[in-house]
């Protein structure tokens, strides 16, 4: 009886979801086949440990700054592809604030080459010794000042560019926001310059033997992971416990209803606009901190892969985006254990098409909880 | 009544046509690009080098524009991966038509004659526009955008592996190249002048103008040819789409702009006019990437980024979504003024005065700081006009969404229907033979 029961159940959703149970089942090879390879020791444990590290690492990263995309296209309808230049803008102005502390205000070159976070190799962020152990201050400045000054541009781009055709279709906004990009991206690199600069100075890290090797555990790994958890968790008390959330909530599903029940539209947009920014813009900083380096297409490369994430764990929910953003971080990584390199970003990107085409509300079923 | 109205009159009725607005327009590019050359005192080469420069931007951004808007402006298919099926396009014509590796370390082609890649060019980028379309194309514009994107940027990545950079099939050494990419020893316009006879009257223009020209005139009178043969793509493009448009297919395309789940409904297979469009569209595309890059030389997969796409969806959009002319006044507004404007001007300036540009910003800024000194800062503007003209690009784009999302000639959209649906359009017509002027502009509808 339960077996049949439960049989005629898988069949039924089989029937409903031919194509989710092939991805589940390409899932459960590719598990099974990375098992196989690390008892065969094709896969060293410490291989498979840092990738897996640096997968939900970025993910994190990736996670973060889809939270600012997820709400901004569900409660203003819009895909903001300028969103990826908003974490370059935090990045740089962030790390411009930890050059200038960590180089004591002009006593190691002068305040302009350490504003300009070492254009043209004036410093270098490694001679300066920037990162959390070497000068946790600046680090701590930099990331608050990332923050906010995200938040600033952010709400200043809305007030001039997005206010005034908040009426008109998603895909003008969108349009729009190619135009931002296209703005911020280029005057980035007109005041930063092109180079792609090292930023951070080696930091002490925690070394776990495993068979194969070591797996480094960095400082600037727990910093991302710290960073990024409160944050996540505070977005999660926001949210679900004052009534900002449950005006999200009410927005994104009928945005008229909601300014006929008296929520103050305008105010909910503001606020948007202020939590994305200000998770993005801190993405942006501690992903160059995590990473080490810094360029001004960073936020560009990364915005697909936020897309992605935002797509995959449902356009809208906080959580679907943070579980998006971990599940495309390890697949960015994986991916080179099966194919080459070259294609890790082309494998994300493939999942988050499988998304769209198959499963367009997400894998979660696209409950919208935040 | 009068002479002078009547003058008028016809004057607006000939500005009606719309073959006469392109040729104002792009004779009004010219007349700028030759007077500004004129104040830099370009000699005869250096007129002719920038005229025929500007008329090959103007010829593949009106040529990509009209493919666009076949997507975006009739069909509504809101495709952001145009640079994708320009690569497909043009990497097919290489690895088809390149002869065979001379040494070990090159990489050769399967050596078909040029024509023959070029139509398999054409025919890989429709069918992977078909790759594209099938699981595609049911889903919401703004889906389907990132949809478009990433296989863009998947066709890149493609380009740039190790993988496919060089591959053993029947005993030929073929591949993409990688990211170094590939050489192309095409000269098509030779080609096309060998078989159309026309060599004579390229050897007539070399020896009339070679003397004022001076050293290798034949370049010059090439590029020139080139720039008039894209032109001729224009024109094939415009009278194919035009022809398109106003047959009952195109009127099922306007239709499911409008309205899919309207025309659906009336009984028409809205999913096949849709991939029949894309693929069309993605083929003459291909046939875009192609005419840019099969002269030039030489490939790489980072060329096609998409930012070329957005160039192209800023050249639609400049000249408004939905209009065939307005595409190919888009395209050579964009060329002229967005893409090659800021760099004449650089040129310009760079000939009237000696530009010592400070190598960052932070040398720019400094003296402004020290003793408000501000020729630094414009000499440093001056030399990354390159990167500024992005940001100017994205100002515009932001601007015309704000004020002009219809386009610089106004609304222009064609209706979906085979008659007139307006009463009052009718009554504006009839107005304009009684001597009054025709809005062109309908306003919202």
């Amino acid at each position: 009886m339960g077996v049949g029961e439960s049989y005629q159940r898988g069949r039924e959703w089989l029937d409903a979801n031919p194509l989710g149970f092939v991805f589940g089942l390409v899932l459960v090879l590719l598990l099974l086949d990375l098992g196989r390879r690390l008892l065969t020791g094709d896969v060293t444990v410490s291989r498979f440990g840092l990738v897996l590290k640096a997968g939900l690492m970025r993910g994190l990263v990736i996670g973060l700054a889809g939270i600012g995309l997820s709400l901004t296209y569900s409660i203003l309808n819009f895909a903001n592809f300028s969103h990826g230049d908003y974490l370059t803008s935090g990045a740089f102005s962030g790390m411009a604030v930890s050059y200038l502390v960590a180089g004591g205000f002009g006593a190691q070159g002068n305040v302009g080459a350490l504003l300009l976070v070492g254009v043209g190799g004036s410093v270098f962020g490694g001679a300066l010794g920037v990162g959390i152990f070497t000068a946790p201050l600046a680090v701590l400045l930099g990331l608050i000042v990332a923050g906010v000054s995200t938040i600033a541009l952010a709400l200043f781009i809305d007030r001039v560019v997005y206010k005034p055709i908040r009426d008109r279709s998603g895909i003008t906004l969108l349009i729009t926001s190619i135009g931002v990009a296209f703005v911020l991206r280029y005057l980035i690199l007109f005041v930063f310059g092109g180079s792609k600069r090292g930023v951070t100075a080696g930091q002490p890290s925690l070394s776990l033997d495993v068979p194969g090797g070591a797996i480094n555990i960095g400082a600037h790994d727990v910093t991302l992971l710290v960073v990024a958890g409160t944050l996540m968790l505070g977005v999660h008390l926001l949210l679900q416990g004052t009534k900002l959330g449950k005006a999200m909530r009410a927005m994104s599903d009928n945005e008229d209803l909601a300014r006929v029940t008296g929520i103050p539209t305008e105010r909910v947009v503001r606020y948007t606009w202020i939590i994305g920014g200000g998770l993005t813009g801190i993405a942006g900083f501690v992903f160059a901190l995590w990473k080490g380096t810094l360029g001004f297409f960073d936020g560009w490369l990364l915005l697909l892969l936020v897309f992605a994430a935002v797509i995959l764990g449902g356009i809208g929910s906080i959580y679907g985006a943070i579980a998006g953003g971990l599940i495309i971080g390890v697949t960015f990584h994986m991916a080179p254990l099966w194919i080459p390199s070259g294609f890790a970003r082309a494998a994300a990107f493939a999942v988050m098409i499988l998304i769209l085409v198959l499963k367009p509300e997400g894998i979660f079923g696209g409950k919208t909880t935040a | 009544m009068s002479a002078d109205t009547d003058a008028r009159s016809a004057l607006s009725a000939l500005w009606e046509r719309d073959a006469v607005k392109i040729a104002a327009l792009l004779g009004a590019i010219y007349a700028v690009y030759i007077g500004v050359g004129a104040v830099i005192g370009y000699s005869v080469r250096g007129q002719l080098n920038s005229i025929a420069t500007l008329t090959f931007y103007v010829g593949v951004f009106g040529v990509l524009a009209l493919a666009l808007n076949l997507h975006w402006g009739y069909t509504g298919l809101f495709n952001i991966g145009v640079v994708g099926f320009m690569a497909i396009g043009i990497y097919t014509v290489a690895v088809v038509s390149k002869p065979a590796a001379d040494t070990a370390s090159s990489i050769g082609g399967f050596g078909a004659p040029l024509w023959v890649g070029i139509i398999a060019g054409v025919v890989v980028a429709s069918l992977f526009g078909l790759l594209v379309a099938l699981p595609a194309l049911r889903l919401r514009a703004d889906y389907l955008a990132i949809v478009t994107i990433a296989m863009s940027e998947i066709v890149r990545f493609i380009l740039l592996s190790r993988t496919f950079q060089e591959v053993e099939i029947g005993g030929r050494t073929v591949g993409l190249g990688g990211g170094s990419g590939l050489i192309l020893p095409f000269n098509p316009l030779q080609g096309l002048l060998e078989a159309t006879g026309l060599v004579a009257l390229r050897d007539g223009l070399v020896a009339v103008l070679g003397p004022a020209i001076g050293s290798n005139p034949s370049a010059v009178i090439n590029s020139l040819l080139y720039g008039v043969l894209l032109l001729v793509f224009v024109g094939l493009y415009y009278v194919t789409l035009q022809r398109l448009g106003k047959s009952p297919f195109g009127r099922v395309l306007k239709a499911i702009r409008e309205d899919e789940d309207a025309t659906t409904a009336l009984g028409k297979n809205t999913n096949a006019a849709k991939t029949k469009a894309f693929m069309f569209g993605c083929a003459l595309m291909g046939l875009g990437g192609i005419l840019w890059y099969v002269q030039s030389g030489a490939i790489t997969p980072n060329t096609f980024r998409p930012r070329l796409t957005f160039f192209v969806w800023i050249a639609l959009i400049v000249g408004g979504a939905g209009s065939n002319t307005g595409s190919v006044m888009g395209g050579a507004v964009f060329a002229a003024v967005l893409f090659q404007g800021p760099r004449y001007f650089q040129n310009l300036v760079e000939s009237l005065v000696e530009v010592e540009a400070p190598a960052n910003f932070g040398a720019a800024m400094a003296p402004l700081f020290d003793s408000l000194t501000l020729t630094p800062f414009v000499f440093y503007v001056i030399d990354n006009v390159r990167q500024l003209q992005l940001v100017f690009m994205g100002l515009v784009l932001v601007w015309l969404m704000h004020n002009r999302p219809e386009g610089m000639l106004g609304h222009r959209k064609e209706e979906a229907a085979g008659v007139p649906l307006r009463r009052d359009r009718d009554a504006a017509v009839a107005a304009a033979d009684g001597g009054h002027e025709r809005d062109g502009r309908d306003g919202d509808e």
